[in-house]
C-alpha cells in the first residue's frame, strides 16, 4: 500500500546505515576463508578505503555487470518502459483489450487531457472532485499525523518513563499490517450500528451514516450557522466543479479515511521524531530548565529547532503519500463518491470504463505532482543539510 | 519538595497519554478478532463487547473450509497464493537486490554511476501511477492472469537495491582485499566473504520484502482477472465489494482480516529489533 511504503521506503537508508555501521564495527572478527595472520591484522584499525589504487580489477567490469543486469533488467521492463508506454497511452483512444501499439489504437491527441481539464462533462466533474476530495484529506491526514506524532514523541522521551518499549511497539504496529485488512475493521467500526456511533450513542449523540455521507465537514457547519448554497458560490466554478462544493470540506465519509490513515501513520512519524529527539543532550534540556524556562519555552526554543530538519522529512513524505492513497478508497470508494482520489479515479476509469487513455492521463498529471513533490522535498532537504 | 512533587504530576500526565493511545492503537485490533468470533447478527448487534458470548465458530468455519458453511470462497486457497508469492518474492529480492546493492558499492564497471542515477530516480516514481502502465506491460508481454505476471515485476525493488548498497559500503574494504590476496574470484569474495558480514542486512530486507509482498494489494489487483489468483489481500477486497457473496458477513471479512494480519504479528515481534524506521531521522540529516 502506498502511504505505507513510502514511509517504509524511506527507512531503509535508516535502519541500513545504523545497522551497518554496527555492524562496520564488528567487522575484524568476521570469520574469512582462509584467513591468514598478517592480512587479519592489518585489516584491524584500517580505515576504509573507497579506491584501492594498486589493487586487482580484473573481471570487475565483467561481474559488475552481471550483478546488475538482473536486477536492471525488471526496472526497465516493468517501470521505465511501462511509465513511456503509459504516456502514450494518454495521447490515444486505448481500451484495455487490443495490443495498444496495433494501427487500431488512434492517436487523439490532447484529448484526454482536455476532456479532464477542460471540456465540460462528466469526466471533469468527477477529476475535479477527486481533486478536492484529495487536496481535504492532504491537508486533514499530514498536520494530524506530523502533530500528533510529535506530540507523542514528546510524551514518551522522558528518561524516567517505563514501558516506552511496548508503547512504540504498539504504535508502530498498524503500520505493518495489511491497509486493506485495516480498511475492512475501520469499516466496520464505523458503520451505521457500528462501534464509534454506539460509543456516540451512549452521549446522546445520534452518529451518521458514515461511509455513505457524502456530506462535506464545512457544509455541515456553515448549515449549521445558516448558509446553504449561496448563489455567489453555486454560480461559479472550476474543473466542473461549482465554489460551493469546493468549500464543503471532506466528507464524513473521507473523515472516516482521515482517522484511519492518521491512526495508522502516527506511529511511524512518531518513531522518526523519538529518534530525532534522542540525539538531543539532556545538558540542554536540563540546563535550560534550571533557567526556569517553561514547558512551552524549551518545547519551542530547544526541541523544536532541533527536530526541525525530521519535521521537514515528516511533512514532506506525508504529503506525497497522502496524494497517493488507493487501497483504502478501492473498498470505501465505490460506497461514496464523495472520497474518491484521482488514484483511484484514474484506475476505474481505465479497468470499469475501458477508457484507459483518460485513466492513463489522469495517472500521468498525478505522476507529475508527485514527482514535483519529491524535487521539492529533495531540495528542502538539501537546505536544512547546509544550514 | 514541590518540584518532585510537579515532575511527578507530569509523569503521571505522560503515563495516562500513553495509556490513552496504547489502547487507541490497540483497540481496533481487539475488536476485529472479538467479532470474528460472533455470529452475523451479534457482531452487527453487541459490535463494542470485545469478548464473544456465545462465541461462534461460522466464520472461522468457513474460512477453513470445515462443514456446510464452507466452499463460499476459497481462503485456504488465498492463503496458499499469499504465502508462495511471497516467499517466492523475498527470495528473489533478497538475492537481486543484493547482488545489484554489491556491484553499485563495490565494483568498478563502466556505466556504474549512471546505473546508480537509475536506480535512484525510480525511487522517486509513485507506485500508484504504475499500475496502467504495468496492466500494460503484462498484457504486452503476454503475462497478464499469471502466477509469473504477479512475481516477475515484483522481484526486484530499487529500494532494496539502495538499502543493500548502503550496507556494503560499511564493510571495510580490506576484507575484500584480504579475499583478493588469497586468490578468491569476485563470485566468490562476494557469497563467502562479503554477504556473510552483511547477515542484518539481508534480514532487514527479507522482513521488509515478506511484509511488502504479503500486504501487497494494488498490483495483484490489476495483474490478474481469475479468483484463482487471489491473495488473502484481494480476495478479501473482493468479498467487500461483493463479488463473492451478498449480506454484510462481518464476522467472515474480520476472521480474514485476522488471518492477513496475524503472519506479519508474528513476523514483527520476533524480529522487531531488525525493523526501526527511528534511525531515518539520522539517515536523513547524515
Amino acid at each position: 500500500m502506498s502511504l505505507k511504503d513510502k514511509p517504509v521506503a524511506g527507512t531503509l537508508d535508516a535502519s541500513a546505515s545504523s545497522a551497518g555501521r554496527a555492524q562496520a564495527a564488528a567487522s575484524p572478527q568476521v570469520r574469512s576463508p582462509r584467513r591468514r595472520g598478517p592480512q587479519g591484522k592489518g585489516a584491524k584499525g584500517t580505515p576504509p578505503r573507497q579506491t584501492g589504487t594498486g589493487r586487482l580489477r580484473r573481471g570487475e567490469h565483467l561481474f559488475g555487470w552481471l550483478f546488475v543486469s538482473p536486477a536492471l533488467a525488471v526496472l526497465l521492463l516493468f517501470l521505465f518502459v511501462p511509465i513511456l508506454l503509459a504516456l502514450y497511452i494518454s495521447f490515444t483512444n486505448w481500451s484495455g483489450l487490443t495490443n495498444p501499439l496495433s494501427s487500431s489504437v488512434k492517436w487523439v491527441g490532447l484529448a484526454n487531457y482536455k476532456t479532464l481539464l477542460s471540456e465540460p462533462g462528466l469526466y471533469r466533474q468527477d477529476f475535479g472532485t477527486a481533486i478536492r476530495n484529495n487536496l481535504y484529506f492532504v491537508l486533514f491526514t499530514v498536520p494530524l499525523q506530523t502533530g500528533l506524532a510529535l506530540l507523542l514523541a514528546v510524551v514518551v522521551n522522558n528518561k524516567f518513563l517505563r514501558a516506552k518499549g511496548f508503547f512504540r511497539t504498539v504504535a508502530y504496529f498498524p503500520s505493518v499490517t495489511s491497509s486493506i485488512a485495516i480498511t475492512v475493521v475501520f469499516m466496520f467500526l464505523f458503520q451505521g450500528t457500528g462501534v464509534v456511533n454506539t460509543i456516540l450513542g451512549a452521549f446522546g449523540v445520534q452518529g451518521p451514516n458514515w461511509l455513505y455521507d457524502t456530506r462535506g465537514l464545512f457544509t455541515l457547519i456553515y448549515n449549521a450557522f445558516g448558509v446553504n448554497n449561496p448563489s455567489v458560490l453555486v454560480n461559479h466554478g472550476f474543473l466542473g466543479l461549482n465554489l460551493w462544493g469546493w468549500v464543503a470540506g471532506p466528507s464524513l465519509g473521507m473523515c472516516v479515511v482521515i482517522i484511519m490513515l492518521v491512526w495508522t501513520t502516527s506511529g511511524t512519524f512518531m518513531l522518526f521524531f523519538l529518534a530525532a529527539l534522542q540525539q538531543i543532550s539532556e545538558d540542554l534540556d536540563e540546563a535550560s530548565e534550571i533557567d526556569g524556562a517553561t514547558p512551552w519555552q524549551r518545547f519551542r526554543r530547544v526541541t523544536l529547532p532541533l527536530v526541525r530538519p525530521t519535521l521537514v522529512l515528516v511533512l514532506v513524505l506525508g504529503f506525497i503519500s497522502t496524494w497517493q492513497v488507493f487501497d483504502q478508497i478501492f473498498l470505501i470508494g465505490p460506497l461514496n463518491p464523495a472520497t474518491i482520489t484521482p488514484a483511484y479515479f484514474s484506475y476505474q476509469i481505465s479497468f470499469q470504463d475501458s477508457n484507459f487513455g483518460a485513466g492513463a492521463a489522469v495517472a500521468f498529471l498525478l505522476f507529475c505532482l508527485i514527482v514535483f513533490l519529491t524535487v521539492l522535498q529533495r531540495k528542502f532537504i538539501k537546505e536544512d543539510l547546509t544550514q | 519538595m514541590s518540584a518532585g512533587r510537579k515532575s511527578g504530576w507530569r509523569l503521571a500526565l505522560r503515563y495516562g497519554v500513553m495509556a490513552v493511545f496504547a489502547g487507541l492503537y490497540i483497540f481496533p485490533f481487539v475488536i476485529e478478532v472479538g467479532n470474528s468470533f460472533k455470529s452475523d447478527p451479534a457482531a452487527t448487534a453487541h459490535a463494542l463487547d470485545p469478548i464473544p458470548n456465545p462465541v461462534d465458530l461460522t466464520a472461522w468455519k468457513q474460512i477453513f473450509g470445515i462443514g456446510a458453511a464452507a466452499s463460499v470462497t476459497d481462503f485456504p486457497r488465498w492463503l496458499f497464493n499469499s504465502a508462495f508469492l511471497s516467499i517466492t518474492i523475498t527470495v528473489g529480492r533478497v538475492f537481486l537486490d543484493s547482488l545489484a546493492g554489491y556491484a553499485l558499492a563495490r565494483l568498478q564497471f563502466h556505466g556504474r554511476r549512471l546505473v546508480f542515477a537509475f536506480v535512484i530516480a525510480t525511487l522517486a516514481v509513485p507506485g500508484v501511477v504504475l499500475l496502467i502502465p504495468k496492466f500494460l506491460m503484462l498484457k504486452q508481454l503476454g503475462m497478464f492472469n499469471s502466477y509469473q505476471g504477479m512475481i516477475l515485476p515484483m522481484l526486484v525493488d530499487a529500494t532494496g537495491i539502495f538499502l543493500m548498497r548502503q550496507f556494503f559500503l560499511q564493510v571495510p574494504v580490506s576484507l575484500e582485499e584480504a579475499g583478493r590476496v588469497d586468490g578468491a574470484s569476485i563470485w566468490q569474495v562476494y557469497w563467502r566473504i562479503v554477504l556473510p558480514v552483511v547477515r542484518p542486512g539481508l534480514l532487514t530486507l527479507l522482513i521488509l520484502s515478506f511484509q511488502g509482498s504479503w500486504n501487497e494489494f494494488q498490483f495483484y489487483e490489476i495483474a490478474t482477472i481469475s479468483p484463482k489468483y487471489f491473495t488473502l489481500n484481494t480476495g478479501l477486497a473482493n468479498i467487500v465489494g461483493g463479488g463473492l457473496s451478498a449480506g454484510n458477513q462481518f464476522p467472515l471479512k474480520l476472521g480474514a482480516a485476522t488471518l492477513t494480519v496475524l503472519p506479519i504479528a508474528v513476523l514483527f515481534f520476533m524480529l522487531q529489533k531488525y525493523i526501526r524506521p527511528g534511525g531515518m531521522a539520522g539517515a536523513v540529516k547524515g
